[in-house]
């Protein structure tokens, strides 16, 4: 106790000694207070909403929410079933084909080496679709002809294939012209050249392509051919290249941006790495079917949908968790036991937050309540089950709440119910999301408030989003322009206050990870931190004003903008305004 | 100071922000009044993730570790008879390291790597998040401290005046895409992700871009935009210069040898760096931490970056190293049981390496709690017997030579070790 006291003061003496160190953790003397009760001026509360419901104004948006009323422009964002779809995504997501596809499907269409050796042994079919088909046994008999062996029956050797991208050597597939005809003449030239060879041979000169040439070829080629270039370069990349893209080109395209602000939200806030093991081929239909869903929901739904996916379940380890005292264990030693991560992380980082007022004890408690919770088949793109032979049944306490022994797979549900009705995780929750909407340090009333609202609608998340946009300190100076944005948000405002065309959107999607924030690839289960001061660097900065420069000059692949008004065409100055310290701000 | 030097200093100064001053100009510059002392540096590397420390340095002689890990531990050290690569290499009879880390043997043999054991931040939590927060700020228990202790270790500049800084715009560095929480604050500190990448190519879009952020509106980004620019301008000599590690220093592959090399690269090209920090991640082995043995599987596959990333910085840092120590830690150590799927929860004391050509090295310091029941920290884990602070608040006054580590780590008064 005299311990704490003794720290309180030191750290008092600490920040009087300091007082100029952080405007944006700062915001917290009479003056900034009051900034959150000055109302802006109407054009300037226009700006506020399409800098915080959208990824960044278009060209024109602000007249056209003028001309609707705010108001109603708010309340239709609030309501994305009511909007229509701007067509241009939709087609622009259509040869994105993973994106509608189960983690199983994905497996079978763009296996992994391991997945492939599999199907040829005969333990997983082969896809239905012939083209599939035919693709993966290309794969197969160029690993054969890498081993000098291309002759043997396949099952005998199979369980040798590693490297399923090994190809014939280009010499041996073309006649020195052919050869001599992709490597000269202009990018035309040599697309025209790609396609004038025997259809079945393409695929195989893609393979044997270098990795530069294959690129080059790409930057040019029309979508289903580049399509096949990335099969060629690995199908398995295929599934991550899918997910980052079809991320950004929602965020550009979406006419439901507050519903895109909102999955960016609570796929971060509910975050899952995607390159730890099985989770490369869950994660999209975790995004899509379980966090897109519920951002406009209950909170209680969500939660759910999260504890019972398998992405989740693998990735904070609680499909491996098996009670101490469940019927597979009794009797047996050196076998599997608890698994504390996921029971922790959804005390600390899901719902109540680390001052929530939990204790170690309620983390094993809760662990103990969700063994048995776990995945069949979790590396052939799993489904949820319940394993009753690995569940501890014996009675618990979570939270000083009594969970009587017998319950089976509804403890966990107990448990999702204890946590999500508590007023910290309302307090949490609504927090986080002022954070992200209003300020880094939002004002204390208005979090009450939101949270009053989740706690009286169960946790309704689209009333917590009502009352924060009803709000005076939403409309406020103290408000405006307060937020640093994160690289995703700088790059998409980017090419959407440019009207940029994005015909593929990988290089974008590199230049958010080249900023900080590689998409879906944060490792930790906090996801990227929603403060301001995170992103502030002169490392990123700098970064920053390069990609603005390369982005107006029209340097960045695959995306095409119209150069800012005051510069001309081709100005490699046209990107000073975006590189500006007001265009990091929104 | 008399008005001559105020002059030469200003005009020397354009010529460096024009990229144009020769090195031994910038060098002189930074140098101060006198030809001092070479700076003192200090590099601290954060394993992010919670590193299980008693599978790094090996208690093999502690019967109870073995007890407690049936299916994870590594074996005792091989004996002449019994030659194993997968077994601890000795340390000392009673400590050993991981097999993976066989790099640093040599460094602790001739004594410029030292070990603290049972070390790390006496707070409670077993949160990632919070453990990792209360150590870069150094204020265990606190949340409300807003800078970090490598921020506040950093000697005060005597005042930025017109006469241009007195102290180098890259007195801090750190490798990476954010700016780490130990270096936030109110000295100037930058983060770099690649040397070669600190910069704006296109000369008058740079001129046009330290305009406007120098005048910026926001206290923050001008403060940020001016820091950037300064640094940006020592840089210059170097940022298109090929880099050849010395001494035949083979970095591993991967972001953490990189970082590593381009601190080696920076602090060798005498631009002022006093502080440098890297972190690596990946430790959080909840599941299969050991593969079929323990030289193999994901612990073993870090643990070898880590330890040839280490040993190369020494290899290429050559005689500089008796100006540098590298300080490593993680915010929390995990449990001394192993838990169901052959990986470890969170725990509690950890060990941390200290590593320097003026270290007191080839000892394992720290007394060793011991791993029998009543002994474990709740039961459960590894308990402290030395907090990080005195680690780090000997290196900041004795190494470093900051006179008074008070305000470095607020409230605590830092019990040094004789680590240098």
């Amino acid at each position: 106790m005299r311990n704490r006291v003794v720290l309180a003061l030191a750290a008092a003496v600490c920040l009087a000694a300091f007082p100029g160190i952080s405007a944006y953790a700062g915001k917290k003397n009479a003056s900034d207070a009051r900034q959150f009760f000055k109302q802006l001026p109407n054009d300037r509360k226009i700006q506020q909403a399409l800098n915080r419901l959208t990824f960044g104004p278009l060209p024109g948006d602000a007249q056209r929410v003028k001309a609707m009323g705010l108001k109603r422009w708010v309340d239709l964002q609030l309501h994305p079933e009511r909007l229509a779809e701007n067509p241009v995504l939709e087609s622009k997501l259509q040869t994105l084909d993973t994106l509608n596809m189960t983690g199983s499907e994905m497996v079978r269409n763009y296996p992994t080496p391991q997945t492939v050796r599999q199907m040829v042994q005969g333990q997983i079919p082969f896809p239905q679709d012939p083209d599939r088909k035919l693709m993966i046994q290309k794969l197969v008999a160029r690993a054969e002809r890498k081993q000098g062996d291309g002759s043997a029956n396949a099952n005998t050797n199979a369980g040798a294939i590693t490297n399923t991208n090994a190809a014939t050597p280009l010499r041996d597939l073309l006649t020195p012209q052919e050869a001599g005809a992709l490597r000269t003449g202009t990018p035309q030239q040599r697309l025209a050249a790609f396609q004038a060879l025997p259809k079945e041979k393409q695929d195989d000169v893609l393979a044997a392509l270098p990795q530069a040439a294959r690129q080059g070829l790409f930057v040019i080629a029309p979508p289903d051919l580049r399509r096949r270039i990335e099969l060629a370069s690995g199908p398995q990349q295929v599934v991550a290249r899918d997910l980052t893209e079809g991320k950004l080109l929602r965020a550009v395209y979406s006419n439901r941006q507050l519903s895109e602000v909102l999955d960016d939200f609570w796929f971060n806030h509910f975050n899952i790495f995607l390159d730890k093991g099985a989770d490369r081929y869950l994660v999209t239909e975790y995004e899509r079917d379980v966090i897109r869903p519920h951002v406009l929901g209950k909170f209680r739904d969500l939660l759910e949908a999260t504890a019972k996916s398998p992405a989740m379940l693998f990735y904070l380890d609680n499909w491996q968790s098996v009670g101490p005292d469940s019927p597979q264990l009794r009797g047996r030693k050196n076998s599997r036991g608890l698994n504390e991560n996921y029971g922790r992380e959804l005390l600390e980082l899901h719902t109540l937050g680390v001052d929530g007022g939990y204790s170690q004890k309620d983390v094993t408690e809760a662990a103990r309540c969700f063994t048995g919770w776990t995945i069949n088949q979790p590396q052939r793109g799993g489904t949820f089950i319940f394993n009753r032979r690995v569940h501890d049944d014996g009675e618990k306490v979570v939270l000083g709440v009594k969970i009587p022994a017998g319950g089976g797979e509804s403890d966990g549900e107990r448990v999702l119910d204890i946590v999500a009705r508590q007023p910290s995780t309302a307090h949490f929750i609504s927090r986080k999301l002022a954070m992200r909407f209003v300020a880094d340090e939002p004002p204390a009333s208005l979090v009450n408030r939101m949270a009053q609202t989740f706690l009286k609608t169960d946790g309704d998340l689209r009333a917590v989003m009502q009352t924060m946009f009803g709000s005076r300190e939403f409309w406020s100076e103290g408000a405006y322009r307060a937020k640093l944005k994160s690289p995703f948000e700088m790059v998409v405002s980017a090419v959407r206050a440019l009207a940029g065309d994005v015909d593929y959107g990988f290089p974008l999607v590199n230049q958010v990870a080249q900023l900080g924030q590689p998409l879906y690839r944060k490792q930790e289960p906090t996801g990227y931190s929603n403060s301001s001061q995170e992103w502030l660097n002169s490392g990123g900065l700098l970064a920053r004003m390069n990609f603005a420069l390369q982005l107006a000059d029209n340097r960045v692949p695959g995306v095409n903008v119209k150069a800012a008004k005051a510069a001309g065409p081709g100005d490699p100055l046209a990107g000073i305004g975006l590189g500006s310290p007001e265009f990091q701000k929104r | 100071m008399n008005t001559r030097r105020i002059f030469l200093r200003n005009s020397a100064l354009a010529m460096v922000g024009a990229g144009s001053a020769p090195l031994w100009l910038q060098r002189a510059l930074y140098a101060g009044e006198a030809p001092a002392p070479r700076k003192k540096i200090l590099v601290a590397i954060f394993q992010r993730g919670a590193a299980d420390g008693l599978n790094v340095v090996v208690p093999h002689g502690e019967k109870a570790y073995y007890n407690l890990r049936p299916t994870i531990a590594v074996g005792r050290p091989s004996t002449a008879s019994d030659k194993r690569d997968d077994a601890a290499i000795d340390l000392d009879g009673f400590f050993g390291l991981h097999p993976s880390l066989a790099p640093l043997k040599p460094l602790y043999d001739g004594q410029h790597l030292a070990i603290v054991d049972a070390a790390g931040s006496p707070d409670p939590t077993r949160s990632h998040f919070d453990a990792q927060d209360y150590m870069e700020s150094g204020t265990p228990g606190l949340k409300a401290t807003n800078d970090g202790w490598m921020n506040r270790a950093l000697p005060k500049a005597p005042g930025n005046s017109s006469a241009g800084p007195k102290v180098s715009p890259v007195r801090a560095v750190s490798l990476g895409p954010v700016l780490p929480r130990a270096m936030r604050g109110a000295q100037p500190a930058i983060a770099l992700q690649s040397i070669a990448g600190f910069q704006v190519p296109n000369a008058e879009a740079a001129r046009q871009f330290q305009e406007m952020y120098t005048n910026a509106r926001d206290p923050v980004l001008r403060a940020t935009g001016r820091e950037t620019f300064e640094a940006v301008s020592m840089l210059q000599s170097i940022l298109n210069q090929a880099y050849t590690p010395a001494g035949g220093a083979q970095y591993p592959r991967g972001r953490f040898g990189d970082n590593l090399r381009q601190i080696a690269q920076l602090i060798k090209a005498e631009v002022g760096v006093e502080m440098a920090f890297a972190d690596i991640g990946g430790w959080d082995h909840h599941v299969n931490e050991i593969g079929a043995r323990a030289s193999e599987g994901q612990l073993a596959n870090l643990l070898r970056e880590f330890g040839q990333a280490l040993a190369a910085f020494w290899q290429d840092m050559g005689d500089r190293m008796q100006d540098v120590v590298v300080v490593t830690m993680s915010e929390f150590g995990r449990t001394a049981r192993e838990n169901g799927n052959r990986g470890t929860d969170h725990g509690h004391a950890n060990n941390m390496f200290v590593m320097g050509g003026a270290v007191k090295g080839g000892k394992v310091y720290g007394k060793w709690p011991g791993l029998e029941p009543e002994q474990l920290y709740e039961g459960r884990d590894l308990a402290l017997t030395t907090d990080f602070r005195d680690v780090l608040g000997e290196l900041v006054a004795r190494h470093m030579g900051t006179p008074s580590v008070k305000g470095v780590f607020p409230g605590y008064d830092p019990k040094f070790l004789g680590l240098v």
